[in-house]
């Protein structure tokens, strides 16, 4: 396991790496706008491919440089393309009626983060100093996770939960990159391409749901209760 | 070629065949015949498939496949549902005045039943995670398949719900894949023994945050409560044999994905805490489908709920463990197939002839049909728990299981509230045949052979299992729960 020998540059470069893409969730979760989300979650999909490729090359897994590609590729171009579609062709600009302000969210955000490092530390069985980064890796998966479904949780706009989804995903791939490098090739591939379709589907429902139920807020989604 | 494998390319060939028919013709006969023709072979192969897997575990295309008595199991379920729900739909989405849409419902149809298969073999860990996720894909299609602003909405809460619950399933198997980099070194092919062997080894608390991340995740496709909330939607507005492959087939495809990581975790050190989490949602989502059961007021709604409860009762016995409660939970899985199957069959013909979803506007069913209101009735009488149906004995069996075990206060909770829900559902049956009469009277539907022969079909071995516990399924069951338990696999 490479995390046992890293060296301060490494250590330093993945955190810095890791903490950057965390902060770029927070920025999602402080905007109204709905073009803010998309361009974070793009400029973090970019993160990742560059903590990928910097994986690769300070632990010798050639196949990460594919991953960070293809990450660069899906995540960073083509989904942030396919969301800017779906805005502009919903004509929504921002989010009208937040559950809880932005300002209040960070507070809930910032506390999430801190029950994630608790969970994290208890996780972890490393020595230092791989344990830094081991417990900043999986700090940063929980939290992605808890910031996503806060994100979904909170925000009405289709638009909103598909990328709430989507940071959900993000977590999981920053974290696995650090964690597990060696993680089957295949898996990553496929799962890059499941997303794709993830998405397109999400597409779909979207001009379903602005045809069949006149709304892209899930506020107005209350016919099925009980 | 080894029969297994040759067996197996059948399977998938079926289903993928009808689907290029479908497509490729257009024409909704074709469609409608080419995905019966296809449910009835994929039904044919699962039986030999499964006498096949009882001599040993089969494994081939670099380990990424494999069949062993637990999938062959799931298999013989998705393909009775399947057949049954085939051979509904001929009948149902006839009368939905979406003759040009039909091709595109049949191959999504059968893609979904594929893709339920796909999951039941695939030995890599992270590749069956795909498969489920790929069962929610093309499943959302056919839950809005109505297109009405009902049914979208249900299939934008599926959709959403579903993939963030299942992506929690995807860090859990990091998290497992992590653990085992410990143990096999950085590299390794994440097959389902690869991690049980891995596992004993694995930081005890690291496991532990693994295994109940899985089961939140696959928890929330199977259902358990408190992540049902898209299940009731879902269920009650895709098209009736939709509801039905729902329920039967993909609520048993995700217990699957449970029951293998119960079998990794069994023999280390939280194996117990894994068994009382299982248990605790299994009792859980008894009692919140049992409190919305009793005073529903949509007829598919409360088949939803019906569902939530029997994948609680199957969480249950798998919680509960040791081979009691493992034959238990297996036998409940197909019984509650056969028996969701008939009950959602019968709830489409209702719906369709009474022109409402709410049960307080089905009166008289009888009247209206003689035969298949009379099967409705008694696979109502079956899905409570009553005896002589088949429900009754794995319910009984399950409820051994728990009185045996260590969790007698759950097995205790358990008869409390079967009792609850068999009243309170049969007292909605009550109302819908014997209140008063509406005024107007309703015209027969068209089509009657193909929707009430499934239901017989349904039926028939419902009661037969009722009254006769197979020798040879016994000794299936058993071969099942020394893999889960002994981890054998």
């Amino acid at each position: 396991m490479f995390l046992a020998h890293v060296n301060p540059l490494q250590a330093s470069i993945f955190s810095s790496l890791a903490i950057l893409s965390l902060l770029l969730t927070f920025v999602m979760l402080g905007s109204h706008w709905l073009r803010n989300y998309v361009y974070a979650f793009a400029v973090q999909s970019w993160l990742i491919a560059a903590l990928s490729a910097s994986v690769g090359y300070f632990a010798g897994y050639s196949e990460l440089y594919v991953i960070a590609a293809l990450t660069a590729l899906f995540r960073g171009l083509i989904l942030p393309y396919l969301l800017m579609r779906i805005i502009g062709r919903l004509n929504v600009k921002r989010e009208l009626h937040a559950v809880l302000q932005p300002s209040s969210s960070l507070v809930v955000g910032a506390f999430l983060v801190m029950f994630a490092f608790v969970i994290s530390n208890h996780m972890n069985r490393q020595p230092p100093p791989a344990a830094h980064v081991v417990i900043l890796a999986l700090t940063i998966m929980l939290s992605m996770k808890f910031l996503g479904f806060l994100m979904l949780s909170v925000r009405d706009e289709a638009v909103s939960q598909i990328l709430g989804l989507l940071v959900l995903e993000n977590g999981i791939f920053l974290g696995s990159q650090i964690l597990v490098p060696g993680m089957p090739l295949l898996i990553e591939i496929v799962i890059l391409f499941d997303l794709l379709i993830v998405v397109a589907c999400f597409g779909m429902l979207v001009r379903f749901l602005v045809v069949h139920a006149g709304t892209t807020s899930s506020r107005e989604l209350n016919r099925l209760v009980g | 070629m080894p029969m297994t494998q040759r067996l197996l390319i059948l399977l998938f060939a079926a289903p993928i065949v009808a689907i290029i028919l479908s497509l490729a013709l257009r024409r909704s006969r074709v469609a409608e015949y080419a995905t019966v023709a296809a449910a009835i072979v994929d039904l044919v192969v699962s039986v030999p498939l499964l006498l096949e897997a009882l001599h040993g575990r089969f494994v081939f295309a670099h380990a990424y496949v494999q069949v062993d008595t637990l999938a062959a199991w799931v298999i013989v379920c998705i393909s009775i549902v399947y057949t049954l729900a085939s051979i509904y739909a001929v009948g149902y989405m006839r009368l939905l005045n979406e003759e040009p849409r039909l091709p595109v419902f049949y191959a999504l149809f059968s893609g979904f039943a594929a893709t339920m298969l796909a999951a039941c073999v695939m030995n890599n860990v992270g590749v069956f995670w795909i498969a489920i996720e790929l069962t929610t894909l093309i499943s959302t299609f056919l839950v809005g398949f109505e297109q009405e602003a009902e049914s979208t909405e249900a299939a934008w809460k599926y959709i959403v719900v579903v993939s963030g619950g299942i992506s929690l399933a995807l860090l859990g198997t990091v998290f497992f894949y992590w653990g085992g980099t410990f143990v096999l070194g950085p590299s390794y092919a994440m097959t389902w023994s690869a991690l049980h062997h891995a596992a004993p080894a694995v930081y005890p608390p690291l496991l532990l945050v693994s295994f109940l991340l899985v089961l939140v995740g696959y928890g929330t496709k199977a259902g358990l409560a408190p992540m049902h909330t898209w299940l009731p939607d879902a269920h009650s507005e895709s098209p009736a044999p939709v509801s039905a492959m729902l329920s039967g087939a993909l609520l048993n495809t995700s217990m699957l994905g449970i029951a293998r990581f119960l079998g990794v975790v069994n023999g280390t050190s939280v194996a117990q805490f894994a068994h009382s989490a299982v248990v605790a949602l299994g009792i859980f989502s008894f009692v919140i489908a049992t409190l919305f059961i009793v005073r529903q007021t949509g007829i598919k709604r409360l088949m939803a709920y019906s569902s939530v409860e029997h994948i609680g009762v199957i969480a249950l016995g798998l919680g509960f463990g040791g081979i009691l409660g493992v034959a238990g939970s297996l036998y409940h899985m197909l019984n509650h197939s056969l028996n969701k199957s008939l009950m959602f069959f019968g709830s489409g013909n209702a719906m369709r002839a009474y022109g409402t979803k709410e049960i307080s506007g089905i009166r008289r069913v009888l009247r209206v049909f003689p035969v298949s209101g009379t099967l409705w009735l008694l696979g109502a009488v079956g899905i409570a728990g009553a005896p002589p149906f088949a429900l009754f004995l794995s319910e009984f069996t399950i409820l051994r299981a728990g009185i045996g075990g260590r969790y007698r206060w759950a097995a205790l909770i358990f008869v409390l509230f079967l009792i609850i829900v068999f009243i309170g559902f049969l007292a909605h049956f009550r109302a819908m045949y014997f209140d008063q009469a509406p005024k107007e009277e309703k015209v027969p539907l068209p089509w009657p052979v193909w929707r009430t022969l499934p239901m017989w079909l349904a039926f028939i071995p419902l009661v037969v299992l009722g009254l006769w516990w197979p020798h040879g399924l016994w000794s299936i069951f058993t071969q099942i729960s020394s893999e889960l338990i002994g981890g054998a696999q």
